[in-house]
This record gives structure tokens, C-alpha cells and sequence, in this order.
């Protein structure tokens, strides 16, 4: 075959690849938007799901979600910052650094499975708590990696700078390092919200859900993604619409944080 | 003093990241002790599933679920695989640069939205398109195959660019001086160049696609049988997690663990070598 030919069929097929993917993205959003707003009424957000609303679970998921950010946080910069600024280069840095990258991508399920053996079985019930733990192990590993990744876009001649000042090691941490690596960081936490905020599989063992408004994290705790899926197969209409109303609605806002993240950092790379 | 402190706590959260895999694996593999003695590695051959009388001992068997994951992966790694190459090589060689960061940004996204959202969708508007050209309930290992494709196709194609991005312009620009097309480039420059990232990419997504939940417990049918034609419906390893798991005792419970134990293992080890053989760790 003429390879002029060859290269036409070759960058067309590639470019027939790049519409499809957009296709696709399109083709969700649009039934999504479709099928979710004319499903969405006003007391959708103002009834909880027992009375076909979803105020609880918007309330209980964004609650497990951001107790869970507020445990994985702390320990995810902290666990960044070892790995680059005090055990880099040693052995132990590089394969924690490894393991925690492939934790990233660990089954979710069986991260679910995992907090049902330590925090579920034991008390009885499915409790608010375990999901949060769910959720923080999933966030930890990628907080760690990206805490890592933008301390180490941060100049050497920083840290040479504070060293020069006198500054003690933490102190140049954390006033110099993390301070000049602030928006990076932020922008990795909020991505790893975005991700968890969406989640299922960890919950459905651990949380479970909850038909009724509460707060008790003792308690089956209700969650937006657990009853999507409960939602979904019931056989009748309004159970469905209200699951589309609130996929639509999860989706909105898991978008949203991620183009927020990519403003944030409009600049950056 | 408060700089040994910080030192020390930085220390102990990073140790985190080991501790929970090693918990992990040893919780799962104690839980599935039960399962692991009685049934041993036939777990793995053995076709059934079913609970004992009064809940007592009963027989449980792996295969099915076993069959479902690696068909549906299988399905979703060759229809992936192609189209992910060609976003790829779209972003790095073809698009004018106005349009990579947008259509970039739109992969992306579309990497971003939850699972369930993949599964909602492919129930109610894709499978039934399935449906009418393969025949077949709607549900099953094709339906699965397909949207789990459509999942992994932006994360494979993310990383697959990032590597093709990785490939030094003069190597580039002395292939197109001797007269290269822009696909001799591409498979003679490029792809040589990126190939470790390439097929760590693959690994990769298919390390994903095997632990994959929610897309797939709404598409594959959950039916505990051996699909016979690709429409057939059957069930996967998370899949029957994620329904069944919550309501297991004893024996059927432990046979639970020993599968998440299987799962956990073969997706660490495939995402393992993907990371540590073949796209080693950005060298800051």
C-alpha cells in the first residue's frame, strides 16, 4: 500500500477515535441532563428518600465524605512529606511511594470488604463511621501522591534559601516548601474528593444507607450512591426518576469540583 | 522537641500506606481460612454455588464469577485498547494545538464520572441498543465489555499520551527530515520511544477494569451461570460481592473473602508490574 495512503487511513482512524471518546461523554451528559432535570422538583431536595427526596442523602453523603477528607488529609500531606522531603532517595521512600501509587488503584470493593471485616462484623450493624473509613483509605494513596509530585516541582534553591536563613528542617517544610507547593496540593485534594464523593462500592457493606434524615454515624448512615443503585432496580417510575435526578445531581457536582481543580492549577505544568 | 515530632508523625503516616495493604491482605486471607481448607485451590475449578441445608457447610466454587471477570475485562481491553491508542496519538500528533487542551479536559471528565453513572446510563440507554443488534436479554458480558471499555478508554489514553508526550522533538523532527510520514513517525519514533508507558497503560487499565463494581453489577446480568454466547448474562467477582456479600454466613461468607482475596491479589500483582516494570516513577 502507498504509505501516503496508509498515513491518511492511519490519522483518520485516530482522529474517528478522539470523536468517538467525545461522543460518548456527550452522548452521558446529554441523556443524563435529559433524563435528570425534568426528574428534578423542588422537593426533591427538600424531602429525605422515605418520602421520595433526597435530602438525606445528600446530607450523609457529603458528611461521610468530608469527615473522611478531614481524617485523610493530615495523614496523606504528612505521608507526602516524608516521602520527599525527609526519606527521599532511600529505599523505604521508594517502595512505599510504589505500594501507595498502587493502592491508588486498588478494587474498591474489596477496600468495602475490608472495613465490613474490622468495623462492621464486630458491632452488628452498618454504621456511618466505616463508611468514612472506606472512604479516607481510598484517599489517603492519593493524596500521597500528589503531595509528593508538587513538593518535588518546588525549586531546590527554596529550601537551600530557608536553610541559608538559619530555618530548622520543619520549619522550612512547612512555612517555605508546602507554602510555595499550596495550590498544587489543594488542587490534589480536592480531586481525590471529587473521586470519593462518587463512590459506591466501598459503601454498600459499610454505610449501607439510610431511608431517614440523621446524623448518628452509629447508625446505617444514608448515602446518594448506595440509593442510586437500590433506586435503579426497582420497577417502578418514580424510583427511577429519582434516581436520575440524583445521578444528574451527583454528576453535576463531581464535574464541578473537577474543573475547579483544573482552574486552580489553569497556570501550573 | 517540635521538629523530631513532625518528623516522626510524616514518619508514621507514611508507614499508612504499607499497613493498610498488609492489613488487607491478612484480614481477607484469615477470613477465607474456612473456605481456603475446605475447598482449596478446586475453589477455582468448581462450577457451584450453593448453600447447605439449614445454612450448614454447603459447596461454593469461584469459577463462574472467576470466567465473568476476566471475559468482561477481556471484552473491555480489546475494544479499549484501539481507541485509546488513537485519542492518544490524536492529542500528541494530529490536533492543531487549539483544540488539545479542550479535548483533553474532555477525556478527562469523562474519566471523572462515577461509575454508577456508567451503569445507570448503560442499563436504560445502551444496553438496549446492545440488545437490538446482538439479540440477547439487553444485559451481559458484551453490554458489560462495552461500557467498562468506554470507562478505561480515557484513563488509557491519558497515560498512553503522557508517554507519547515524553518522546524529544529532535527525534521527531529528524524522522520527518528524512521524509517519514507522520505515521512512520508515530510507529517508528514515537511508539519504540513510549513503549514501556504504552504498555504499562494497558496493564494498567486493565488492572481497573478487573476490580471494576458499579458499571458492571448493573450491566452483566448477576446470574450465577457460565455465559455461552457473548450476550449471555453471568456475574463477576465484585459483582457478586456487591449483592451478595452483605447477606452471607459462615461457609458462603468465607468463600466471600477468599474471592475478594482472589480479586485483591490479581489486581495488586497486574497494577504492581504495570507501575514497577513498566512506567517506573516520574524521576524528579
Amino acid at each position: 500500500m502507498n504509505r501516503l495512503v496508509l498515513n491518511k487511513i492511519v490519522m483518520i482512524l485516530s482522529t474517528i477515535s478522539a470523536f468517538i471518546g467525545l461522543g460518548f461523554l456527550f452522548w452521558i451528559l446529554i441523556t443524563l441532563s435529559y433524563k435528570g432535570i425534568a426528574s428534578i422538583h423542588l422537593s426533591t431536595f427538600t424531602k429525605d428518600l422515605v418520602e421520595g427526596g433526597i435530602r438525606n442523602l445528600l446530607v450523609g453523603q457529603f458528611t461521610m465524605a468530608l469527615i473522611a477528607t478531614v481524617i485523610a488529609v493530615p495523614l496523606g500531606v504528612l505521608a507526602g512529606i516524608y516521602l520527599r522531603e525527609y526519606g527521599h532517595g532511600s529505599k523505604f521512600a521508594s517502595v512505599t511511594r510504589t505500594l501507595s501509587d498502587v493502592m491508588t488503584s486498588a478494587p474498591s470493593i474489596v477496600i468495602g470488604v475490608f472495613v465490613f471485616a474490622l468495623m462492621v462484623d464486630p458491632v452488628g450493624s452498618f454504621n456511618g463511621w466505616a463508611g468514612i473509613v472506606a472512604l479516607a483509605i481510598m484517599m489517603i494513596p492519593i493524596i500521597i501522591g500528589t503531595t509528593d509530585n508538587m513538593l518535588a516541582l518546588v525549586p531546590q534553591e527554596l529550601r537551600e534559601a530557608g536553610i541559608a536563613l538559619g530555618g530548622s528542617k520543619h520549619k522550612i517544610i512547612v512555612q517555605i516548601v508546602l507554602k510555595a507547593a499550596k495550590v498544587g496540593v489543594t488542587t490534589g485534594i480536592l480531586l481525590s474528593f471529587a473521586r470519593i464523593i462518587g463512590e459506591t462500592a466501598p459503601l454498600l457493606f459499610t454505610s449501607a444507607n439510610n431511608q431517614f434524615f440523621t446524623m448518628d454515624l452509629s447508625d446505617q448512615f444514608p448515602s446518594l450512591t448506595v440509593s442510586i443503585y437500590n433506586l435503579a432496580t426497582y420497577p417502578d417510575a418514580e424510583s427511577r426518576e429519582l434516581a436520575w435526578a440524583a445521578s444528574f445531581i451527583l454528576t453535576m457536582i463531581v464535574l464541578l469540583i473537577n474543573l475547579l481543580g483544573r482552574y486552580f492549577t489553569r497556570n501550573k505544568h | 522537641m517540635g521538629g523530631q515530632l513532625f518528623k516522626n508523625f510524616s514518619f508514621l503516616s507514611a508507614t499508612l500506606a504499607f499497613f493498610m495493604l498488609v492489613g488487607i491482605f491478612s484480614v481477607l486471607f484469615n477470613l477465607a481460612q474456612e473456605s481456603l481448607y475446605t475447598f482449596g485451590f478446586d475453589f477455582l475449578y468448581t462450577e457451584i454455588w450453593e448453600p447447605g441445608e439449614d445454612d450448614e457447610g454447603g459447596i461454593f466454587g469461584g469459577y463462574i464469577p472467576v470466567v465473568g471477570t476476566l471475559l468482561s475485562t477481556l471484552i473491555a481491553m480489546i475494544l479499549a485498547t484501539p481507541i485509546a491508542m488513537g485519542i492518544a496519538i490524536f492529542l500528541t500528533e494530529i490536533a492543531p494545538d487549539k483544540i488539545v487542551k479542550p479535548f483533553g479536559v474532555a477525556i478527562e471528565l469523562l474519566a471523572a464520572i462515577p461509575s454508577i453513572i456508567y451503569g445507570m446510563w448503560g442499563l436504560f440507554y445502551f444496553a438496549p441498543i446492545v440488545q437490538s443488534i446482538f439479540g440477547g436479554n439487553g444485559v451481559g458480558l458484551l453490554t458489560a465489555g462495552i461500557v467498562l471499555a468506554i470507562m478505561v478508554i480515557p484513563f488509557m489514553a491519558a497515560i498512553t499520551r503522557d508517554s507519547m508526550n515524553t518522546t524529544p522533538d529532535v527525534l521527531k523532527e529528524s524522522a520527518y527530515a528524512i521524509g517519514a510520514t507522520k505515521f512512520e513517525v508515530i510507529k517508528d519514533v514515537v511508539m519504540p520511544y513510549s513503549k514501556g508507558g504504552i504498555i504499562g497503560s494497558i496493564i494498567l487499565s486493565l488492572g481497573r477494569a478487573l476490580g471494576e463494581t458499579m458499571a458492571v453489577a448493573f450491566l452483566i446480568g448477576s446470574v450465577m451461570s457460565i455465559p455461552n454466547k457473548i450476550t449471555d448474562p453471568t456475574t463477576s467477582i465484585p459483582v457478586l460481592l456487591a449483592n451478595n456479600f452483605a447477606e452471607a454466613q459462615d461457609l458462603e461468607l468465607s468463600s466471600m473473602y477468599y474471592l475478594a482475596l482472589i480479586l485483591f491479589v490479581v489486581s495488586f500483582s497486574v497494577i504492581a508490574l504495570a507501575k514497577f516494570y513498566f512506567l517506573g516513577r516520574k524521576k524528579h
